[in-house]
């Protein structure tokens, strides 16, 4: 009915990734397409966090060996803005404060300069107003929030809610979650999850988030699972391996590695 | 405050708005470089002024020869007085009716949107160019009050007994080297008025513009308050740039009598070879309150620091500033608060931003005389520095000799972090949009209290200084 949608596909192989010259990420691949829900799950210091980083491009983490790619296309090298342009997305798990800056004065600002290079025509104040109120409706946030400064004085719960936010309005095609689900209680974390599932459906996101709680994943149904111990992936599979994780935690993955 | 597609627009024109000139063929009057007795005396006589200002004019001459060059704050060193012209005269002056003024004038204030804005939201408005007020007018519904709002010449025309009586009172003849020098050669500036009571809802702007090269503007300005009035009074400084140095060194005198209050907002975008050094003190009387808002874009150097005596119970003094070091420039600047009376309040907020080679000073002095009770004051200084060549340095001076004084001081000094950046970054905004945001957030308190008008062009030239700064 739509003819051919094109499907945007991140694919991480093989990849390491360092920070001052230390190997965190070992050997990982990875492949998400749009539409999939995928979710990383592993212990802290596994290296999930690092691997989010790297894949955005910031400049203090080096990567030593393999490949990222999008359609195909390696995105090595180049600044986070032009990786945000290709359809990717990071849901921070602290997201800096910018004094000074009003939320949607820079929500705006930065929907602009994504549709630009889209060549589609800027938003206007107005419609861009409609957009974000209707939004903030679907995740229970205060109508104060537009003027409010970028992330100074937000609570966990109101960051992790924001980077959802942003996330509806620039809907990027592959959107990386990273510990969304950390610092929520259990009703903003149904609201989150059911947002993250729309937003999937409806706008066909690929989702990779990554946790190292299971509770997320009882709201938000992966079509993958993948243990990350160490810098690797040690195992994926389905919805089932979620439901094993959360029956006998992660202890059997690492003392695997650790054997090694 | 992120600006408009229509402003964006408008921001992505160049510098070059400001970057015109006319030629100075036509002039009326061009002085010799230099200057001595005779220059003095004759700016006066061409301005037909009363004898008691040709001798307060040769006093201040006298001691601008005395005293040395200031060595304690920025470089002035290659600063040539003998290189400089002391007066030139565009044209007639002092037109009230825009049909009247020559189309060149008309032009220049065209392009700086002068008439426009006076139609929008102005009370009054006076052009200046070079040494003297081509324009001047104020809208009749407040000319009916009361309100004198002349060019200062006109002023000491009109209004003798008046000006006699303030006049280098809050700045003494002898105050500093460039106060003398601006009393010796004064011309132009404004005189205002607000009597008893009164109070102006719309700011009165003057406009001074620099056209010709090597020369030496010096407007006078003096704002009396009367009792429990009130009035804002704004001042937009630009200039061509050219290849030498311009000297612009101004006198501003305020008098805040008891009741009043007084706003003085500065928007200065002076080409970057302009040595910009101005005298700028206001005296505040039982409860009255001074504004001072003070914003330094441009210039080679800039020394300034605006001041408030708060001389009687109730009175309270507010300086909010900015300044802009970008390459090659040196923004000394900062602010003085001296609570001469008990129950006295007053806040200093100062914020600079420092680029390639710019360097930043903060120079305050905060002072609190004994048995000045019940005093609050609070200092913040904040430097933002943008890349690894730019520098900033503080010198909060504070001296308290009534121990009963409440004083809080707060000094940082920022960069733009690497994390900020590629927050920014990945949601789609270029290093270089990224990092003009940040800046712009942190003028930001600045900004929101400016007229929404000049909260508009304000951040348009600070997107200009920041323009090129990345890669």
């Amino acid at each position: 009915m739509y003819g051919e949608i094109k499907m945007t596909t991140l694919e991480i192989k093989d990849l390491n990734v360092s920070i001052k010259d230390k190997e965190i990420v070992k050997g990982l691949s990875l492949k998400v397409k749009q539409g999939e829900v995928h979710a990383l799950m592993g212990p802290n210091g596994s290296g999930k966090s690092t691997l989010s980083f790297a894949i955005m491009g910031h400049p203090r983490y080096q990567i030593k060996n393999g490949s990222i790619l999008i359609d195909n296309e390696s995105i090595l090298g180049t600044s986070p803005d032009e990786r945000a342009k290709k359809g990717l997305f990071l849901s921070f798990q602290y997201p800096s404060e910018i004094p000074g800056v009003k939320y949607s004065n820079f929500l705006r600002l930065a929907l602009n300069s994504l549709r630009k290079a889209k060549s589609l025509e800027p938003v206007s104040v107005i419609d861009f107003h409609k957009m974000f109120k209707e939004q903030i409706k679907n995740l229970g946030i205060d109508d104060s929030f537009a003027s409010r400064y970028l992330n100074e004085g937000f609570s966990g719960g109101e960051k992790k809610r924001s980077e959802i936010l942003q996330l509806s309005i620039l809907k990027p095609n592959i959107a990386i979650l990273d510990e969304t689900d950390s610092g929520l209680d259990i009703d903003a974390l149904r609201i989150v999850a059911e947002n993250i599932n729309r937003l999937a459906k409806e706008e066909n996101i690929g989702v990779l988030i990554i946790t190292h709680y299971q509770r997320i994943l009882r709201h938000l149904h992966p079509d993958f699972v993948h243990v990350m111990v160490d810098g690797k992936i040690v195992k994926s599979g389905g919805k089932k391996l979620a439901e094993e994780l959360e029956e006998k935690g992660y202890s059997d993955y690492v003392k695997e590695v650790i054997a090694e | 405050m992120i600006k408009t597609e229509k402003e964006r627009q408008a921001t992505e024109m160049s510098y070059d708005k400001y970057d015109f000139r006319y030629d100075t063929n036509d002039y009326q009057i061009i002085f010799n470089r230099g200057l001595n007795k005779d220059v003095v005396k004759e700016i006066s006589r061409i301005k037909n002024e009363p004898e008691w200002m040709t001798e307060f004019r040769l006093k201040g001459l006298k001691s601008f020869f005395e005293k040395p060059m200031p060595q304690w704050g920025a470089n002035l060193n290659d600063i040539n007085f003998d290189n400089i012209i002391y007066y030139m005269k565009p044209s007639d002056t002092n037109k009230k009716n825009w049909d009247d003024v020559p189309s060149y004038v008309k032009e220049t204030f065209d392009k700086l949107g002068i008439p426009e804005a006076e139609r929008k939201f102005l009370a009054g408005v006076g052009g200046q160019i070079d040494s003297e007020v081509i324009y001047h007018n104020v809208k009749k519904e407040f000319e009916e009050k009361g309100i004198v709002f002349l060019s200062m010449d006109e002023g000491l025309k009109q209004y003798p007994e008046l000006v006699k009586k303030y006049f280098g009172t809050v700045i003494p003849y002898n105050d500093n080297k460039f106060a003398a020098l601006n009393t010796a050669t004064w011309s132009g500036g404004s005189y205002v008025y607000i009597p008893k009571n009164v109070k102006v809802d719309l700011p009165l702007q003057a406009y001074f513009r620099i056209n010709a090269a090597d020369f030496g503007q010096f407007e006078r300005t003096l704002i009396i308050a009367d009792e429990g009035s009130q009035v804002s009074y704004l001042e937009g400084c630009t200039a061509p740039r050219y290849s030498s140095e311009s000297l612009h060194s101004a006198v501003v005198e305020i008098i805040a009598l008891p009741g009043s209050k007084v706003q003085y907002i500065t928007i200065q975008n002076w080409a970057s070879n302009i040595y910009n050094l101005v005298t700028k003190r206001a005296f505040a009387y039982k409860d009255a309150s001074v504004y001072w808002i003070d914003c330094n874009l441009g210039s080679k150097v800039t020394m300034k620091y605006p001041s408030i005596y708060l001389l009687e119970e109730g009175a309270r003094g507010e300086v909010l500033s900015v300044a802009f070091a970008g390459n090659g420039q040196h923004q000394d600047a900062g602010a003085k608060i001296i609570h001469v009376a008990p129950n006295t309040t007053s806040t200093i907020t100062s914020k600079s931003i420092s680029k390639s080679s710019g360097r930043a000073t903060y120079r305050g002095l905060l002072k609190v005389y004994p048995n000045a009770k019940n005093i609050k004051s609070s200092v913040k200084c904040d430097a933002l520095l943008i890349d690894k060549e730019s520098r900033t340095d503080t010198y909060p001076t504070i001296e308290i000799e009534e121990p009963d004084a409440t004083v809080t001081h707060e000094a940082t000094v920022g960069k733009i972090g690497e994390d900020q950046i590629f927050y920014l970054t990945s949601r789609g905004l270029s290093e270089a949009e990224a990092t003009t945001l940040i800046v712009l957030g942190f003028v930001q308190p600045f900004t929101k209290s400016l007229p929404m008008e000049y909260a508009v062009e304000f951040n348009r030239l600070i997107e200009l200084e920041m323009e090129g700064s990345v890669g």
